[in-house]
């Protein structure tokens, strides 16, 4: 062994250190993005292909039978509707399992908490990298819609801006659910109860028009079909005070999963 | 001090894992926190970074007061942990970059650190392998290279040579040594009685969550065992005379497993131990006395 180097001296003027610090939050970033270079191919392709055979299969499936939905050409309709889909598969399923596998297998959390970063840190900027990766994934589909006729338009550059949001929002529903399971197999109970029911009434296959009532008012209470809804705006037009209510939605919903994994995964890691 | 710990407590549930526990680690020493599995070593270490809370007691770590400033304590600590917790995807050089990051090294010094940290753990050609596919001994010297990539002034080893061969264990023993040598505070929890003896400047025995005994290990084994042992072999029927004799005499004694070490000579009141092999007392003597010879 050679030679070690000379402990540094303390820095007592920087004695206080703040909640949310710009510098924790980039070290866990960096740790992130650092191991993403070792997997970016495999998620990006079950992130991009699974809603893009979504798209095709549904397009060309339901499209031969139906021209139009709501107003809409049926592609241009589920093409913009795949895209709270690819957000979902690429947010709270990378949350649940990835925070889960690092906590509980990979302690990868007890090593990151040892350094000056706090659970407020650490939950904050796993979603927040998990958000930047939704919102690049979501845009999949609408690309490949594209070329299957849905016309470009200005405000599909908001794009993006949506899927973060839900993204963010789906990322810290994922840590939660994480923190509240004790094994990894009851995963299953979440994805089947609540994960599937969302993903199919949320208006992204066929319009929540068509449903009962009570699944019409329970949509409200479903951000992925605020997150469609705000994609459709983007795309073909936005529907004044409606639109800024399913923003508010979106916005309320991430808030609130945000505050709630970190609460529960503080419960998790600290005794 | 680097660290000070006063009346201690860490409860979970209806157990108590820290009891009123009492440390002091002073500035540029090694002490050795030395107990049986589930004496509270780990959770020890867990509440000095805040990992857990202490229901009572005071804890200060470099001057700070835990866990209302651990954030900033952590700044200037490095943990090795027991359990191994690399980023095994990603190269040696990746996870000291990592770690970089997380401990805030200003961005112009953030190379040097890392070719230090490579240099000083001896892993400086293996910069590039990626860490699943390095040997134990070299993980367990990433891990250590890890924890001080930031130049820390205190460092915490929860068991660092724990399952790992003996020359592997005497390589991290040197590099520990030179850790303490240039000045940085050392805590190590250990159940390998050698390793306290050999690294630590003081050990403190720990049992059942409390602290039975701290000392220089020198002054430990004179105190509770005395200068010599008598190692006395045979029959199970017969060590268990041995053992009585020893007792009603006023001696201590440990079963080994193949014998019985009769301790604290100087203190026979029946003419003396038996005839037996002597060899110099040791730290394992006073462990065995102070925590016990059952197994948890």
């Amino acid at each position: 062994m050679a030679a070690t180097t000379a402990p540094a001296q303390p820095v007592r003027a920087r004695r206080r250190i703040g909640r949310l610090e710009r510098s924790a939050l980039a070290g866990v970033l960096v740790r992130e993005i650092i191991n993403y270079s070792s997997y970016w191919r495999s998620v990006t392709f079950s992130s991009t292909v699974e809603p893009t055979i979504y798209l095709l299969a549904f397009g060309f499936g339901f499209g031969s039978l139906v021209s139009t939905v709501a107003g809409y050409d049926y592609v241009e309709f589920v093409g913009t509707g795949t895209v709270a889909t690819a957000v979902l598969f690429s947010s709270v399923f990378a949350a649940m399992f990835g925070t889960f596998v690092k906590r509980e297998f990979q302690r990868t959390y007890d090593a990151i908490l040892a350094a000056p970063v706090d659970t407020e840190e650490l939950v904050t900027a796993e979603a927040l990298w998990i958000a930047i990766r939704a919102s690049v994934y979501g845009c999949a589909p609408l690309i490949v819609s594209m070329f299957f006729g849905l016309d470009p338009a200005w405000g599909m550059l908001l794009v993006p801006g949506i899927c973060f949001i839900t993204g963010f929002g789906w990322a810290s529903a994922g840590a939660l659910i994480s923190a509240l399971m004790k094994s990894i197999d009851n995963f299953s109970y979440v994805t089947s109860t609540l994960i599937t029911p969302m993903f199919l009434v949320a208006g992204t296959f066929f319009p929540i028009s068509g449903l009962p009532e009570w699944a019409q008012i329970a949509a409200w209470f479903n951000p992925l079909y605020h997150c469609v809804e705000l994609v459709r705006g983007a795309c073909f037009g936005f529907d004044g005070w409606v639109d800024v209510a399913h923003l508010g939605v979106l916005l309320f919903f991430a808030v609130l999963m945000w505050r709630l994994a970190i609460w529960g995964t503080g419960r998790r890691l600290i005794d | 001090m680097a660290i000070r710990l006063r009346g201690v407590v860490k409860r979970f549930g209806a157990i108590t894992a820290v009891n009123g526990f009492d440390l002091d680690v002073p500035e540029g020493t090694c002490v050795g926190l030395l107990g049986p599995n589930g004496a509270g070593k780990s959770t020890t270490m867990k509440l000095l970074t805040a990992q857990a809370i202490a229901d009572e007691g005071t804890i200060d770590v470099l001057g700070y007061d835990l866990p209302k400033d651990s954030k900033v304590a952590r700044a200037e600590m490095g943990v090795v942990p027991q359990l191994d917790n690399l980023d095994t995807t990603l190269t040696v050089e990746q996870n000291l970059r990592v770690f970089t990051y997380l401990y805030r090294v200003p961005r112009a010094q953030r190379r040097e650190r890392i070719e230090a940290a490579l240099e000083m753990a001896n892993l400086a050609d293996r910069r590039d392998t990626r860490a699943d596919k390095l040997s134990g001994g070299m993980r367990r010297r990433l891990l250590i290279a890890r924890a001080l990539v930031h130049r820390p002034r205190l460092v915490l080893l929860d068991e660092p040579t724990v399952g790992l061969d003996p020359q592997v264990r005497q390589e991290l023993w040197a590099l520990i040594d030179a850790l303490r040598s240039e000045g940085t505070s050392i805590l190590m929890s250990t159940h390998y009685i050698e390793e306290a003896e050999r690294l630590a400047d003081t050990v403190t025995i720990m049992s059942h969550g409390e602290a039975v005994a701290t000392g220089r290990p020198a002054e430990l084994i004179e105190q509770h065992a005395g200068r010599e042992a008598v190692e006395v072999y045979g029959a199970p029927a017969k060590l268990r005379e041995v053992e009585a004799a020893a007792r009603a005499g006023g001696m201590s004694t440990r079963r080994t497993g193949t014998s019985v070490a009769i301790l604290r000579l100087d203190d026979a009141t029946n003419g003396g131990p038996p005839e037996g092999e002597r060899r110099p007392a040791n730290l394992e003597d006073v462990f065995v006395l102070l925590t016990g010879e059952e197994i948890a």
